[in-house]
Formats: C-alpha cells, structure tokens, sequence
C-alpha cells in the first residue's frame, strides 16, 4: 500500500490522513459509548498536531482508529487513498507494520527485552528501518540500550517506545498520551524527543494529550469533546518543549 | 537470532516454574506410555528370542511309561517337525545347609549334548558329560537361592535311593522362564528346583530304561495343534497318557502369557488414561499461560506483527516445552522401564534381556502431547489476536459481578470482604473455575489410582489366606490314596487337625470354550477350606454337581443348573457330563470344587484321597518335616504362610511397583496443576492486591484472597477427583481381572483421604511458593504499569 502522495488540501498541502464521518460505538457491559460522533479531519505531510481533548472525549479511539488499532463503526478514514476502515486484519497488519509508529501512554515495553531488542524487534520486520542504535541515539537512550525496561526510568521507558516506533522509519508517529505517566521534567525530555525526531525525519506526528501546555509545541491543535472535533486552531508558531512545563 | 526468538527464550526462562509444570505434566504421561508399551515390548521380545533359540517346544505331554521304539510312530503323525522323548522324575533333594525339604524334577537330556528340543542355556559351566552317572545341570534360580555353582555336590533321593551328583553347570530353560513346582501358584527357588541329568543315568535310577514318560514336539509351520494332540492322546492312552497339550497350557508358558496379558491391559489402559489427562490439563495449562501474554500480543501486532507471526511464535513456545517435557518423559520412562523390566527379569528367567526403545511409541507418546498443546495454545493465540490491539492493550473493563444466592444468605453476612472478593471471583469466573477444579480433580484422580490396589491387594490376600485357605500345611501325594492315610499323619508331631481331599486334573469344556484346571474334591463341611460368595458369606458344598469360581463359570459361559463336560486327565481318560451346582468367589486361583465322595464315585475308584491339609504347632515343624519325609508318598509339602508372604512379595514386585510409578507420576501432575493454578491466578491478581495493599489490607488479608481461592478450588476439587478416580480404577479392574487374580474392586477410605492428602499437600506447597511471590509484592509498580 501506498500513501496517495498526489492528495492535496487546503494550502496545497499534501495530507496524510483524513477523516470523514467517523463514528464509534462501544459496548461495555451494557453500556452503549458513542466515542465519536462524526469526526472530520486531516493530519498534513510533516506536520506536528496535537489532538486536544479531556478524559472521554474519544481522542485517543480516534488515534487508534487512525493507527489500525481498533475498527470504526462508520465513516472514513483515508490514509492517502486507501479507506483503513474497510481495509481487512492483513491490510491493517501491513499498514501497521511500514507506515505507522505508535507510542503509549503506559509505554508497553516487552519486559523481556532489553531496551535495544524493544527496537530490535520493530526494525526486523520493517522494510527501510534505520538501526536500533541509532533510533536510541535520537532519543538520546545511547548509553542505556542494554538495560531491560525494569532498569529504565518512566521517562527513559517511554523514549525507548518514542525509538521503537519511529525506527522503522514510519510516515506517522502516533503519540497516545506520551507523557500521561510522566512527571513534568521527564515529560519534556520525552516531547523534546518527539519534536526532535518530527523535525530531523519529518515525520507527520499526532500527539494526543489532554494538557493544554503540549499543545503549545504543535503546528496545529485539533480539540476534541465529546466525540466531536470542537476546534482546530494553527498556532503562528511551535514553542520548544524546553519552554514548557506543567 | 530475531529478537522475537529471543524473546521467547526469556520468557521461558521467566515463565520456568510452569514451563517445569507443564513439562511434567508432559513427562509423565509420555513416561507413563513409554514404560507399559517398553517394559511390555522388552518381556515379549526377551521370551519370543529364547524360545527360538532355543527350539521351545509346541506340544508336551505326560505319560506313565512307553518303549522307546515308540517314537517312530510319534514322527509319523502328521504335521509334526521334531521329537524328543524324555524322562521325567520328581525327585527330592537335601542341600547342604538347608533345613527345609526341596521337591526337584529331574529331566533327561541326550547324553553328553544338548536336547533338540528346549535345549539348555548355559549361565555356567558345563553339560553332564557323556556316559557320567554322577552329573547334573541345574536351574540357575535354584542354584542362586543356595548358592549351588557348578563342582558342589547334591543329595538326591530317587525312588528312593539316595543319591550323591555332582553340579556341572548352571542352565536355563524355556520350560521353566517361570519356574513352579507342580501344584505351586507362585515359584519358590529355595523349595523347588529342577535338575536335568542324563538320559542313561536317569533311565537307569528311575526304572526308565528303554522307555520314556514324557514327549515334548514342535508341529510344522502353519499346522493347528489340535489335531496333532488328539493323535498323540489315541496313541499314549494306552501307555498312560493324560492328555497332551499346547503351549498355551505349558505351566511357565501360561504364567508368562498371564503377565503378559496383564501389561499389555496396563500398557493400553494407565497410558490412556495419563495422556488424556494430561493433555487435557497441557491445553488448559497453555492456554493460561497465553492469555497472561494478551497484552504483548496486542504490542506486537500494534508494531505490524501479523496473525501467522503470532501462531508461529506461541508455537514455538508450546513447541519447546512439549519437545523437553516430552525428551524428559521419554529419558525417564526408558530407565524406570529398564528397571520395571528387570524386576519381571527376577521372576521371568530369561538369558538376557532384549531392551529397545520403539520410535513409534515416542512419536505416539509426543504427538498426542504435542496435540493437546497445540489446541490449548490456538484457542488462546486465536482469542488474543482476535481482538484489535487497542481493545486488547484496554484493561479490560470491570466484570460484572453481582451477590450470588451464598452472599444473600444469612452465611454471606458473616463473610469479610476478602472471602466476599473470593466468592465472587469465582462465581464470576465459573468456567475457569470448573477448568480449574476439574484440573485438580484429574490430578486426585491419578492419585487414588495408583494407590487403590495397594489396599485391594491387601484385601485379595487377607481374604484368601483367612476365609479360603485356612490350614497351615498342605500335602501332596504322588498317587491316589487310601483314606486311612489321615489316621497316620494324626498322629504325627505337632499335628492338630488333618483333613484330606482328592485331587483331579480335568480339562471343562461348555460350547467353544475349555479350560484346564483341577476339581477339588472335599468333605460336604472342610474345616480348612472356605468356599465363599462375593460378599464373603460361607457357601455349603453341595452332595452332587460341580462348583465353579464365578470367574471360571463366566470363562465357560455357564450358570448353576447348566451341564458342563469334564474331561478327566488321570489314569483312564474319560469325558463325563457334570452340572454346575452353584459358583464361588475366591480371589486367587480358577479351581473347581466338589464333594470328595462325589468326586471319588466320577472317579470310579473307593475312598481315595491325592492330599492332605493340616493345622499344626508351628513349633514342632522341624520333627513334623523329618517324619513327613520319610513317608514315600508325600510328593509335596507346602507352608501355607510362605506361599502367602511369596503372593505378597510377587505383587509388590510387580504390580504394585508399577503402581508405585504410577503414583510418583500422578503426585506430580498434581503438583504441577495446582502449582501453575497458583502461579496464574498470582499472575491475574497482583494488580487487584497491590491496590488493596495501598488500600491498607495488611499482607495477611491480600494473602487470603488468593490462598483462600487456592484452598477452596482444592476443596471442591477433591470430590470430584474421588469420583472420576473411582471411574478410573473401576475401568482397570474390570481390564485386569486374570486367570490367576482377581482383585476385589475396593476403594478403603484410607485410598480416599490419601488422594485428598496429595492435592491438598500440593496445595500447601504451592501456597509456601506463592507466599514468597506475595512478600515482595512491589505496590507502586503493579499499579504503574498496565499489564
């Protein structure tokens, strides 16, 4: 599968994700969620965003949509020209493994790894993939590549994921809550991280949190609440996450 | 290697205390196979290789006394390949420095060589050479329960006449693999041997000369041996013949065959049984192990692993444990059938045993584990893949719980919010918990398996030496003989009681099916024989008729009231119609019972009486036996305690070693069970615990969560492990009912609590291990990390 590189939105610029009319329903127990009710969007080609919503608003369904990570009940999601949301489990499985990078909130580290075969394990199946020693030097995790994840700081766990799924060298990075775990200090480290890796690789990244200072550092903010986007919003300019803190 | 590779090699190194259950689990219904089919093999193979080598015969037969020309006529019958004629003389023997008598049979070989037919393995020595006197061979049993070798002398008494032989050599037989005195049940070394001598010699001392009283002959491939006998009885009737016969009626032959038998019901029955179960457990015990990994499956697929990488992998993990338990099962069960084997050996005289591992059964043995793995793992891989990976990276949203009727109740009020939290975790989880109980159940089913016999073992016995054989002594004589014999040996020392019976070898035959045993014939009321029903009730010995031991009568098909034709194998032969009057239950043996009168008037003969049972003063048994040895016509003299201390020792030996196995076996499965339960439901539950641990539950409390869930999962287990048990040693009893056994199908209450005690011991330590895992119990992680 190919990214539709010739799709083209508004100020020409070339999109990599678009959304339209997604809508997701859960059922847990006997309880109906509606998690999106029709949500349109676009992630644009290098582009930082940050995807802005509070606990339920169904930002992180969306990313997990997005990632084929989870089905939709109806609407579209286009990845170049390809709908995901009728893409079957190998199509899926494909996209998952050359285009998208993912990091989680909890990071989800296999705690049988160390943190250079946590990389290892991406880059074996990938087709352009760059070492695992030198995704963990982006990170700046060089000097701890052999050290299992119970011997890793939170934050340094979570740079080990940031390195994990950016060394397939993947056309998104997806970021679920990355720094939901961390305290500020750490949760800067790992930003700068992102940052540094969307600006060296230009990688199109989405970051989803639910603090408003991260959305500082983004080129764009989409707000999401109750399962709608409420509010997209340029900002004139990406402060560094240096500049940050909560 | 991939990292993915890697990966599955930490997690067996994390995983190693199930991954070693499991692998037992594996191990021990591989073991179980591996030991019945390669012990069973072994024997087979062992006796098939002597009896070819050396030319066993096919067809045996007794006679008085017949010229030797007759062999001419013997060749001459048609489908026979080779003859022999021998002499054949019971004997009696006095070893230095042994007290007790010792009956022996002297058999005749070719003078200076070896017979044609069941020629003489040589363990040492030499043959007696020709034209010597003075020389003989003897049974290498024999020579080891008195320490004979070859240059020691023995006393023999032949007809008689007192002897002095000197021992050339030490041999074995294919007659005598097993070796028994006649009439014996079970082989005694020390009071039995046999001796082979040569022809000229023994012709000579026993007034056999230029004639013969036993013919042993092999028929030409593909000939029934039917026809051949019926030939050879019209010819040695006249000559004293009492009916010949095959193999399969052959003393040592028959007792081989019965063990055979015997291992070949286990080696299909306790394999089945173990490898069912423990695939049963393999699939759940897999499938657990997965479900643990969900999280990590959902990872890998988020990260572009497809659903094929993910069966390969899981494959390979199940593959790996199978492939050690199965190489451990497979290494055990090969030295502990080595080692069964030889203790058969110890029974069983063969020259050497043939051992071979059969890859066939190995293959058997890994494929079904292999299988039962492979169904536990692709249910669990399948149910991990089949959710999308953000689903299954969700903690999984709170179960529904809801009061069950045992909270509602007034009990329920009494309950803390631990025990409440055991309670409905498992009412929550009913399928898992059944999976769970009936886990442990299997394991306490194996357990009492394989320890029911030793207490119905015991019952056999006590029940045929305390209701069925209740004299101390028994006396055999060489001939039919008056009754005023009794009044003599009353008088003898030591002698309390003495009654006498009449003895008769008889092939029954009803329809297609015969059997050949012997009628024993005694007073309408024996004081020193029980005959008794299946509840052990005393049954009265009819005037008339025949009584069967039930096992006998369902062998034949008949009832009380049907006829059966008794073929008598004594002195005239003839065939008569007799009716069943009634069955017996005895445990041992396949005898058939009449009054004495009425066997004496089947007989045409007076009041004759072939034996005698005494009650005596044990203390003066050493001038008893002198005495007894001077009467010529005792053939026999048997201690009744003896054989009964022999019985046991022979079934300990060999049937309740392998029990024995069986239950080391099953003791681990249990373990390995419950352990692995403890280790998963550890495994579910340290997020639920650390929580209550920051809650302020004191270790104690969160302990009892999960140590309170192991117990009472026990608890339920165990009655279900008592039934499914019961199932089990109910199904290899019926199996293992032989001509010579049959063991009563009894479950003492002890068998009961002792499967109970095992799962509950595997409980208690599994808790021990458990409670480690709970002290260092790490709060803040567990609740950090999502897993």
């Amino acid at each position: 599968m190919d990214a539709g590189m010739e799709v083209r939105g508004q100020g020409g610029r070339q999109v990599v994700f678009a959304t339209r009319g997604l809508t997701k329903v859960y059922l847990t127990g006997d309880v109906e969620i509606h998690a999106l009710r029709g949500v349109d969007m676009e992630l644009y080609a290098g582009e930082l965003t940050v995807m802005l919503g509070a606990s339920g608003s169904g930002k992180s369904t969306l990313l997990n949509i997005l990632g084929g990570l989870d089905s939709a009940t109806d609407g579209q999601v286009l990845y170049g020209e390809q709908d995901l949301v009728r893409a079957g489990d190998r199509v899926l499985t494909a996209f998952r493994r050359d285009h998208v990078g993912f990091v989680f909130q909890f990071y989800n580290l296999i705690s049988s790894l160390t943190a250079r075969e946590n990389v290892a394990i991406v880059t074996e199946i990938s087709r352009n993939p760059m070492t695992p020693e030198d995704a963990l030097a982006l990170v700046g995790l060089e000097k701890r590549m052999d050290h299992f994840p119970s011997q890793l700081s939170g934050g340094e766990q979570q740079r080990v994921a940031i390195a994990r799924a950016i060394a397939k060298q993947p056309a998104v990075l997806l970021c679920d809550e990355p720094t939901g775990a961390l305290d500020s200090k750490t949760g800067v480290q790992v930003l700068e991280a992102i940052e540094h890796v969307n600006r060296e690789l230009d990688t199109t990244t989405a970051v989803i949190t639910h603090n408003v200072v991260i959305a500082e550092m983004a080129d764009r903010v989409i707000r999401l609440s109750d399962g709608l986007v409420s509010d997209v919003h340029v900002n004139e300019r990406r402060r560094p996450p240096s500049e940050l803190s909560w | 290697m991939r990292t993915i590779h890697r990966k599955l090699l930490r997690d067996l190194t994390e995983l190693r205390g199930q991954v070693a259950a499991i692998a037992v689990v594996i191990a021990a219904g591989v073991m179980m196979l591996i030991i019945a089919v390669t012990t069973l093999d072994a024997i087979s193979l062992t006796k098939e290789r002597f009896y070819r080598d050396s030319a066993f015969a096919d067809v045996f037969v007794d006679l008085k006394r017949a010229p030797e020309g007759l062999i001419q006529r013997l060749v001459e019958i048609p489908g026979v390949n080779q003859v022999e004629t021998r002499v054949k003389a019971p004997v009696r023997m006095e070893v230095p420095e042994y007290e007790n008598p010792v009956r022996g049979e002297i058999i005749s070989i070719p003078d200076g060589r070896q017979p044609t037919l069941n020629r003489l393995y040589l363990r040492e020595g030499f043959l007696p050479e020709a034209g010597r006197w003075d020389q003989v061979a003897i049974s290498e049993p024999f020579s080891q329960a008195h320490g004979l070798r070859a240059g020691d002398t023995l006393t023999v008494i032949i007809r008689g006449r007192l002897e002095t032989l000197t021992v050339t050599g030490v041999v074995l037989s294919p007659e005598y693999v097993y070796q028994l005195g006649p009439a014996d049940l079970l082989p005694d070394y020390e009071r039995f041997g046999v001796l082979w001598m040569n022809r000229r010699a023994l012709a000579n001392a026993f007034g056999m000369d230029g004639a013969f009283n036993n013919v042993v002959l092999t028929l030409r491939a593909g000939v029934r041996e039917e026809p051949v006998i019926d030939a050879l009885d019209q010819l040695l009737g006249p000559y004293g013949g009492i009916g010949a016969h095959g193999r399969d009626d052959q003393p040592s032959h028959f007792f081989l065959s019965m063990e055979l038998d015997q291992l070949r019901v286990m080696a299909v029955i306790l394999p089945t049984i173990f490898l069912a179960v423990s695939a049963f457990l393999l699939n759940v015990l897999m499938g657990r192990i997965i479900r643990i990994q969900r999280q990590q499956v959902a990872v890998l697929k988020a990260f572009g692993y497809g659903n094929r990488d993910m069966a390969i992998h899981y494959g390979l993990l199940t593959g790996l444990i199978v492939l050690v338990g199965s190489a451990l099962g497979t290494g055990l069960g090969a030295w502990a059938a080595d080692a069964l084997a030889a203790v058969y050996m110890e029974y069983f005289r063969f020259p050497e045993m043939s051992f071979r591992l059969q890859p066939r059964v190995i293959l058997l043995a890994v494929g079904v584990a292999g299988a039962a793995a492979a169904v536990g793992t692709a249910r669990a891989v399948y149910g991990a893949v089949r959710l999308p990976p953000a689903e299954a990276m969700r903690p999984p949203a709170p179960e529904h719980f809801r009061q069950g009727w045992l909270e509602r109740s007034r009990l329920g009020a009494l309950l803390d919010q631990p025990t409440r939290i055991i309670v409905r975790n498992l009412s929550r989880h009913r399928y898992k918990a059944g999976l769970s109980v009936l886990g442990i159940g299997l394991s306490a089913a194996l357990l009492l398996l394989g320890s029911y016999q030793f207490g119905a073992v015991t019952q056999m016995i006590d029940v045929q030496y305390r209701l069925v054989q209740k004299m101390d002594i028994n006396l055999h004589f060489t001939d039919p003989t008056p009754e005023r014999a009794l009044a003599e040996l009353r008088v003898m020392p030591g002698v309390q009681y003495v009654e006498g019976f009449r003895n008769v070898p008889v092939r029954l035959a009803s329809g297609r099916h015969d059997y050949r045993t012997t009628i024993l014939g005694m007073d309408a009321r024996p004081g020193l024989y029980g005959l008794i029903d299946a509840d052990y009730r005393s049954v009265r010995l009819p005037p008339d008729g025949l009584v069967l031991t039930d096992y006998l009568a369902g062998h034949l098909g008949v009832r009380p009231g049907d006829r059966v034709q008794v073929e008598i194998m004594e002195g005239h032969r003839r065939t008569v119609g007799v009716e069943v009057a009634a069955t017996v239950s005895e445990p041992i043996g396949v005898s058939a019972y009449m009054e004495r009168r009425a066997l004496n008037r089947l007989m045409r003969e007076g009041p004759a009486i072939t034996g005698t049972w005494l009650l005596t003063d044990a203390g003066q048994h050493p001038d008893l036996f002198d005495r007894l040895w001077e009467v010529p016509r005792v053939a026999s003299i048997g201690l009744i305690l003896d054989a009964e201390s022999a019985i046991r020792t022979y079934i300990e030996d060999t049937v309740l070693i392998f029990m024995a196995v069986l239950l080391v076996l099953a003791g681990s499965i249990a373990f390995a069970v419950v352990y692995n339960n403890a280790r998963i439901a550890f495994a579910e539950r340290a997020r639920e615990l650390a929580t209550l641990r920051v809650l302020g539950f004191t270790r104690a409390e969160i302990a009892w969560i999960l140590i309170g869930e192991l117990v009472l999962l026990t608890l339920l287990a165990i009655p279900v492990g008592w039934l499914v048990g019961t199932g089990f040693a109910l199904l290899l009893n019926e199996a293992m009912s032989m001509d010579m056994f049959r063991l009563p199908f009894l479950i003492t209450p002890r068998t009961y609590a002792f499967a109970a005690a095992g799962v509950l011991l595997a409980t208690a330590l599994s808790v021990v291990l458990i409670g480690h895992r709970l002290r260092r119990l790490d709060m803040v992680s567990a609740l950090k990390t999502v897993e």
